[in-house]
């Protein structure tokens, strides 16, 4: 990455931070011990000292970075940090989380002293031992809260924000950790009730339906829930409020791209070109997820005769690029390379849905306030979703876009006060470009 | 027929976009900063490392090619204007049939002993951000004279690096030109909460060097002498008008152009911060440096020679800009001192994080203007309001169709319009949002917008 103007590169750490950053890295090396194959010896020794460090110091980190700045966007050298620009310390990351993913989905017998750590936690939660997706669900959850609570700390001024980071945790930590494992425990099926089709693909697949059913009166309604969501709640909700609604308060996916990915959130691309792809990618896989489920369904009513083979391998080969190697592997591995949002945005075809519905059917829109844009470019920058957000604004344009997950921070870090998230009525969303002066004769054709 | 511009900032590269919008002319931008067009407010931002300068710019390259635009680097050395031709440090040499003079401001220096010296700089353009960028390596204190918008922003830009910062500034109060007495108080508050050694009434008298021709210290009227190895000139900018004096054009404070934006050669038009107003619209100053002034000039110029007939009427006033934390938006006429006919009314919040001044005319209650901080204002709402002249009971009592703070923000409009009725004895009562802003957006279709 070119550098036209930056500092030396800023890894250097405050004095407060050191301690913690020590707690932090401690952290990890007890979990690199336990990874090594000995977490199965004292697993309770190793969730604590391992999990706990690296939550403790990561929190402690947070804390001292935090408390002494007075409320306010300060996004200091972001954009020349080796950490937050693609530098080494970024690249480090990034082949640390997708090194993760690759064992998660396809060696997970590699993770089997890291699984062996959270059996403790498993055997309370679950009542039964663990397995690779517990630990997932353990790191994912833990992710969410800590740099949940970094995100509160960042943006504590703001309420939109604290709300909302709020919610994100409260959906990850309940929805999708605690109640599928309660569930468990109780016997039932383990059910992630915020998490939809066609983002959860197998929600609505026959086989699914299949095995809910086989559980008595309790999985038709678990079955039945996933369809009033998918196509009552998601129109329904994503009309009044946008799909902000799911996408930056409740979606899990989303809630560790708020929390875990806001500090590479600018790495995302604005470009044209970029907008161009996400429009062919995100609706080529909303066209295969439709078509695959129908294709299941067409298949198990007729007793898999005619597409059997053709269904199933479909099904396995969605399963495999996009439910994992996409949504998972690239889709968070690639945070510090990337963005935050790469699944969401190229990928997603629930968000691909309600990008639709918000486009030509909803009360949402970004206002932006007359003609008071100056161009600077921090709303564009800071957009996760790379929209160009400064393109509309300093043409006096409402932004009315399908990939907008209303997360607000463009709003936040205007430094003008230009943007702010609305819902209102549909008739006035599309407002625009302004003409700053009249003419006063003739007339400005084109 | 060939639109030569000079300067590709805001007002130039407004003018080159809408000549091609109106036109299919040819078109040459020519600047000696940058070969494209960059957003100067982002400036701050490159150095505290928010944005890299690729980020600062509003198109994206192609832009410029597909709208066929062309683009030159280089400085103009020699014009006549009688060949209608311009002479640029690259050897080039370029005719043209309309000029366009976008050539911006130069930060004001006012002959202070040792101004020359290392690490005494202004802050105008990219090649001072990376002169800054150098005379801020590894340094402890840094002083900033001048308490305006460019001051206040490099002393934010200063602490960001670690650097300690005492700033000078000659009115009593912060930006006291510009900002009434009770305002100025309350952003002086905010600078301070935030460590900067401020010192009002007081100004640069010399600055000291060492034997390396670098700054070591500056002594101020007050008579103290202050060590820093950096020195921020903000007092202000004036018109670049170097071309337009080698060009032998109508020159004052800047170049002086009639209601349409052209200068004393019907062919040479002028925009943006360089340009001097003869006969300025009601209520508006001859030389506007502003980001808003820049671009509604721009399209004036761009509209005035593609054949249109527009003079600049750039309606009511606003502007913005933000102190550290504090963002501040204007509308209308608010001055630093009352008028007679004028009556004022000022609110703040107990915590000092959030005010409002609202000024009027005094026998018809006339709303006339506003300087919001902390709060974000709708700017249609303000200017609707102002330009119908509706009466300042009518502004409170609809205060919260004109607030464009996000959702869940705290709302201010209750306290402000309890004040009011305490200080007028008026029992107004606060109409609620959203019909009303349906109503106003409905009301305001008619309105310019």
């Amino acid at each position: 990455m070119k550098k036209v103007f930056g500092g030396e590169s800023y890894l250097q750490l405050q004095e407060s931070q050191i301690k913690p950053a020590y707690l932090f890295v401690l952290g990890c090396c007890f979990l690199a011990v336990a990874a090594w194959g000995y977490g199965s010896w004292f697993p309770i020794v190793f969730l604590v000292l391992g999990f706990g460090s690296m939550s403790a110091g990561a929190l402690w980190f947070i804390k001292k970075t935090y408390e002494h700045e007075l409320a306010g966007i300060k996004n200091n050298f972001i954009a020349f940090m080796p950490h937050t620009a693609r530098g080494v310390l970024g690249w480090l990351v990034g082949v640390i989380f997708t090194t993760f993913y690759i064992c998660l989905y396809w060696f997970p017998t590699k993770l089997e002293g890291l699984i062996r750590v959270v059996d403790p936690l498993s055997f309370l939660l679950r009542g039964s031992e663990a397995n690779q997706w517990f630990l997932y669900g353990t790191f994912y959850t833990l992710a969410v809260l800590v740099m949940g609570v970094r995100f509160l700390y960042k943006y504590r001024y703001n309420r939109y924000q604290i709300l909302r980071t709020l919610s994100v945790m409260f959906f990850q930590l309940v929805f999708a950790y605690l109640v599928p494992a309660f569930m468990m425990r109780l016997n039932q099926p383990e059910y992630y009730f915020s998490y939809f089709w066609p983002l959860s693909y197998y929600q609505l697949f026959p086989q699914n339906f299949d095995s809910l059913i086989s559980q008595g009166g309790f999985g038709y309604f678990l079955f039945f829930w996933g369809v009033i969501m998918s196509f009552v709640a998601v129109p329904l909700l994503t009309y009044l409020y946008g799909k902000r609604w799911y996408c930056s308060w409740v979606c899990g996916c989303g809630g560790l791209a708020e929390t875990l990915g806001d500090p590479y959130r600018q790495l995302s691309d604005k470009s044209l070109k970029a907008w161009k792809y996400e429009r062919v990618m995100v609706h080529s896989v909303i066209v295969l997820v439709v078509v695959t489920t129908i294709l299941l369904w067409i298949n198990s009513i007729n007793g898999g005769a005619l597409f059997g083979s053709v269904s199933s391998s479909l099904a396995q080969w969605y399963g495999f690029f996009i439910g994992s190697a996409f949504s998972g592997v690239i889709g968070v591995g690639f945070y510090p390379l990337l963005g935050s949002r790469v699944w969401c945005r190229f990928g997603c075809p629930l968000a691909g849905i309600m990008g639709i519905i918000q486009k030509f059917y909803s009360r949402f829109r970004i206002t932006t306030n007359g003609s008071q844009c100056i161009s600077c470019g921090n709303c564009s920058k800071y957009c996760e979703m790379g929209i160009d957000v400064r393109w509309y604004a300093q043409r006096g344009q409402n932004i009315v876009r399908a990939s907008c997950v209303g997360c607000g921070v463009c709003s936040a870090v205007c430094p003008r006060g230009v943007l702010s998230l609305e819902n209102g009525p549909k008739n006035d969303k599309v407002k625009g470009p302004i003409q700053l002066t009249r003419v006063t004769k003739g007339s400005a054709e084109k | 027929m060939h639109v030569v511009i000079v300067g590709n900032g805001v007002a130039g590269s407004t003018v080159a976009r809408h000549v091609r919008k109106y036109s299919e002319n040819r078109i040459t931008m020519i600047s000696d900063e940058s070969k494209h067009f960059y957003s100067r407010t982002a400036l701050m931002y490159i150095y505290m490392g928010h944005m890299t300068f690729e980020d600062t710019k509003p198109y994206e390259d192609w832009f410029w090619d597909k709208n066929r635009i062309d683009l030159i680097q280089s400085r103009v050395t020699g014009i006549d204007r009688k060949k209608q031709l311009l002479c640029l440090q690259n050897g080039q040499t370029i005719e043209y049939d309309k000029l366009v003079l976008a050539t911006g401001s130069k930060s004001n220096k006012f002959g202070w002993p040792g101004q020359d010296l290392g690490g005494v700089q202004g802050l105008y353009h990219l090649q001072d951000l990376q002169i800054m960028e150098n005379n801020t390596k590894n340094i402890t204190h840094a002083v900033v004279v001048g308490g305006g918008l460019i001051g206040i922003e490099m002393v934010e830009m200063l602490q960001s690096r670690g650097i300690s910062v005492t700033m000078l500034v000659r009115e009593k109060r912060f930006w006291n030109s510009v900002l009434p007495n009770e305002d100025a108080d309350f952003i002086g508050k905010h600078i301070v909460k935030h460590g900067v050694d401020v010192r009002y009434e007081t100004e640069l008298v010399k600055i000291k060097g060492n034997d390396n021709g670098r700054v070591t210290s500056i002594t101020c009227s007050s008579g103290e002498t202050i060590d820093c190895q950096f020195v921020g000139l903000t007092v202000g900018v004036h018109p670049n008008t170097d071309l337009a004096e080698l060009a032998g054009l109508h020159v004052e404070n800047g170049v002086v152009v009639n209601k349409y934006l052209q200068s004393s050669d019907e062919n040479v038009f002028a925009a943006g911060d360089c340009v001097q107003l003869q006969t300025p619209p009601k209520g508006r100053r001859p030389i506007e440096a502003v980001w808003y002034a820049g671009k509604m000039m721009g399209e004036t110029v761009a509209a005035n020679i593609c054949g249109q007939e527009a003079s600049y009427t750039p309606g009511v006033w606003f502007n913005s800009a933000k102190f550290f934390d504090i963002e501040y938006q204007a509308y209308g006429a608010v001055s630093s001192q009352l008028g007679e006919e004028e009556d004022g009314f000022f609110w703040k919040d107990d915590q000092d994080e959030v005010c409002v001044h609202f000024r009027f005319e005094k026998e018809s209650r006339c709303f006339t203007g506003v300087n919001l901080f902390g709060i974000r204002g709708r700017h249609q709402v303000f200017e609707h309001w102002i330009n119908q002249g509706v009466r300042i009971e009518e502004v409170i009592e609809n205060l919260r169709a004109a607030n464009f703070d996000p959702e869940f923000y705290k709302s201010y409009e209750p306290r402000i319009l309890e004040l009011f009725n305490k200080k007028y004895s008026t029992t107004l009562g606060l109409k609620s949002g959203k019909g009303l802003l349906t109503a106003f957006f409905r009301k305001l279709e008619g309105v310019r917008l």
